[in-house]
């Protein structure tokens, strides 16, 4: 196991009380899986990727593990996790178009953080070069500024950096949403090719956009206001989800295929709860066609099959 | 009812506007009554130039907006207003589209300061509990909230129901539901079918090939400012013929096939400004004649034009 979280529980401080972005999180990821997070805003999916990367204020420890290649990590401290962060476990930011530095070249830039982590740019400087080739950007990027750069290819270069000192675990949080499919579709199939090649062990790779998932991801965890609701193999959470969220999710995608004339999709009536007083139990019971009285209860994560978790009070 | 003949618009940028950047390179569609266009494109490739065009937020640098046989760059004064009370637009992001200061329903206080101040105060606001449970809102769960109580799908309606307020026929709807949740974007777009259904003509702008087909009659697709591909919604998904509509169906990612294994595709920085075809850059069947000149739209079959030298 590369990555192991157990009862992972992140909250916000807001003037107003303590928002439960995440509660109680458990799973694993195998070595070289690239797992997929989907969601909606709001599910706490950003919230588990960074608070495992870098936990600061306003989010707040509450109580769980991770353990990353049999090691636990401190995630609730900032400076110990230095020794990990960028090392052993990495991120790609949501917006990483603007995680480079404006007015500094590309390679002064990425000198300057591998100096920061004592290790020499000049004996990382080939390494860096082949992995540039790799995502198809020339060599002269390096001597280029950001704003000379399309958002797609910042996107590269920020997916390059990230990687370099080969990281057991890379976290990949929406580097997809800003760009256009044809990009879209290369960018993720060279995440694939990193992991092919051991650049990285296994990936999570946070979306909403659930279509990208099915496409690269060996396994999918869908999230719902703070909770994890289903996690399984792709073709399993695709073709035969369990939990009525996931069902209601994939059925209200439109498909290339699917006009509204012949077949008329439906969204999820409702909206998801206030984070800052949640109703107890499950979250998606308001919304939830199926719920009844035992929904006020928080259902377990349970193994339904092997390797497929559902947390619904009906699919027990 | 809206037509575009070759239209341009053109960027002066860096020091003194001494460069040019066109945006929008002679593009030429129509809208008709009652339909559904969504105009295709990356980001970077005009389309919501050419929205803000026929809104009128920006001027045109050559050719002409024809909204039923009258050239709107000409308007002003009342025959403006005129307009905009047939034509309206939706953006993208419905969080700044409002005044976080205010209540949001001051939105339809402003319409009808400006087009209807001549209609009682009762009658107006039942006209927007009207307009507002016709977009599926209940009036006494929306109004008088500040925008921050709703929702983006809620916000979004809103404006959607302020310019039904108006008499419009025309909508232009540039990347609506890009930032609403997943489960709750399928009705924002079900709200625009049945309103087509009521006769709305609808710019439908969108980068998400599916939300494209799911709504839309004709597609126009867009690249680099230059139309690359239009035509019956059909036709252009399941028989696409230039490189680049080939490019993006096969770059969908979809929920019942996976993607085929075909050579990588990835813009090489600067689009530089070629003689020829815009898409000659990134193209797998380019030739170099291709770089001689611009590929004009052809009519391949009936109601279905593609602009490349090779197909």
């Amino acid at each position: 196991m590369t990555l192991q979280v157990e009862n992972l529980t992140l909250y916000y401080q807001t003037l107003r009380g303590d928002a439960r972005a995440l509660e109680d999180a458990t799973f694993k990821m195998a070595d070289g899986e690239i797992m997929g997070v989907a969601g909606e805003s709001g599910c706490g999916k950003t919230t588990l990727g960074h608070g495992i990367v870098l936990l600061k204020p306003p989010m707040k420890f509450v109580r769980g593990r991770v353990v990353l290649d049999g090691e636990e990590l401190p995630i609730w401290d900032m400076e110990r996790m230095r020794e990990y962060r960028f090392r052993k476990i990495s991120i790609i930011p949501q917006y990483a178009m603007n995680a480079l530095n404006p007015i500094r070249k590309i390679g002064t830039m990425i000198g300057e953080v591998v100096r920061s982590r004592g290790i020499d740019y000049g004996a990382i400087l080939p390494e860096l070069k082949r992995r540039l080739d790799l995502v198809g950007l020339s060599h002269d990027v390096l001597k280029m500024y950001p704003i000379e750069l399309s958002g797609g290819m910042k996107q590269r270069v920020v997916l390059v950096l990230s990687t370099l000192l080969n990281p057991s675990v890379l976290i990949a949080d929406e580097i997809t949403s800003a760009l256009d499919v044809s990009t879209q579709k290369a960018v993720m199939e060279m995440l694939v090719e990193f992991r092919d090649r051991g650049f990285v062990k296994s990936i999570m790779v946070i979306t909403h956009d659930i279509s990208i998932l099915y496409q690269v991801a060996d396994s999918i965890m869908v999230m719902y206001a703070g909770q994890l609701s289903e996690k399984g193999p792709t073709e399993v959470i695709i073709h035969r989800p369990r939990h009525p969220y996931t069902k209601m999710l994939i059925g209200s995608l439109p498909k290339v295929g699917v006009r509204y004339a012949e077949t008329r999709l439906s969204g999820i009536p409702g909206s998801p709860p206030v984070l800052l007083d949640p109703p107890p139990g499950c979250r998606f019971q308001d919304r939830c066609p199926v719920a009844f009285e035992k929904c006020r209860d928080v259902p377990p994560f349970l193994e339904i099959e092997p390797g497929h978790f559902v947390a619904c009070w009906r699919e027990y | 009812m809206m037509r575009l003949d070759r239209v341009s618009k053109i960027y002066r940028v860096g020091a003194f506007g001494a460069r040019k950047l066109p945006a929008v390179c002679d593009v030429s569609f129509d809208v008709r009554g009652g339909e559904v266009v969504s105009l295709i494109g990356e980001s970077g490739s005009g389309k919501s130039t050419i929205g803000k065009m026929i809104l009128r937020l920006i001027s045109i640098t050559s050719g002409k907006i024809w909204f039923n046989d009258m050239d709107i760059s000409t308007l002003k004064g009342n025959a403006l207003k005129e307009y905009y009370r047939r034509v309206q637009g939706v953006f993208q992001d419905p969080f700044g589209s409002y005044n976080p200061i205010f209540k949001a329903d001051r939105i339809f206080q402003i319409v009808r300061r400006e087009f209807y101040p001549h209609i009682p105060q009762a009658d107006w606001d039942e006209k927007v509990e009207r307009t507002l449970t016709s977009v599926g809102l209940n009036p006494q769960q929306v109004l008088n909230k500040f925008p921050h109580q709703l929702s983006g799908g809620q916000l979004q309606r809103f404006l959607i129901a302020r310019a039904l307020l108006l008499d419009i026929e025309f909508l232009v709807a540039d990347e609506i539901i890009s930032m609403l949740d997943a489960s709750t974007r399928i009705d924002v777009l079900n709200l625009l079918a049945d309103l087509k259904a009521r006769g709305l003509s609808i710019l439908f702008i969108t980068h998400d090939l599916s939300l494209g087909y799911y709504i839309s009659e004709r597609a126009v697709i867009l690249y680099c400012g230059r139309i690359m591909e239009m035509g019956r919604t059909e036709s252009v998904f399941s028989n696409p013929i230039h490189p680049y509509t080939q490019l993006l169906m096969d770059s969908v990612p979809r929920l019942d096939q996976k993607w085929a294994k075909t050579v990588r595709s990835v813009e090489d920085g600067d689009k530089a400004h070629l003689a020829g075809c815009v898409y000659y850059p990134r193209c797998s069947k380019g030739t170099p004649e291709c770089t001689k000149a611009i590929p004009p739209l052809v009519e391949v079959a009936p109601d279905h034009w593609v602009a490349c030298h090779r197909w």
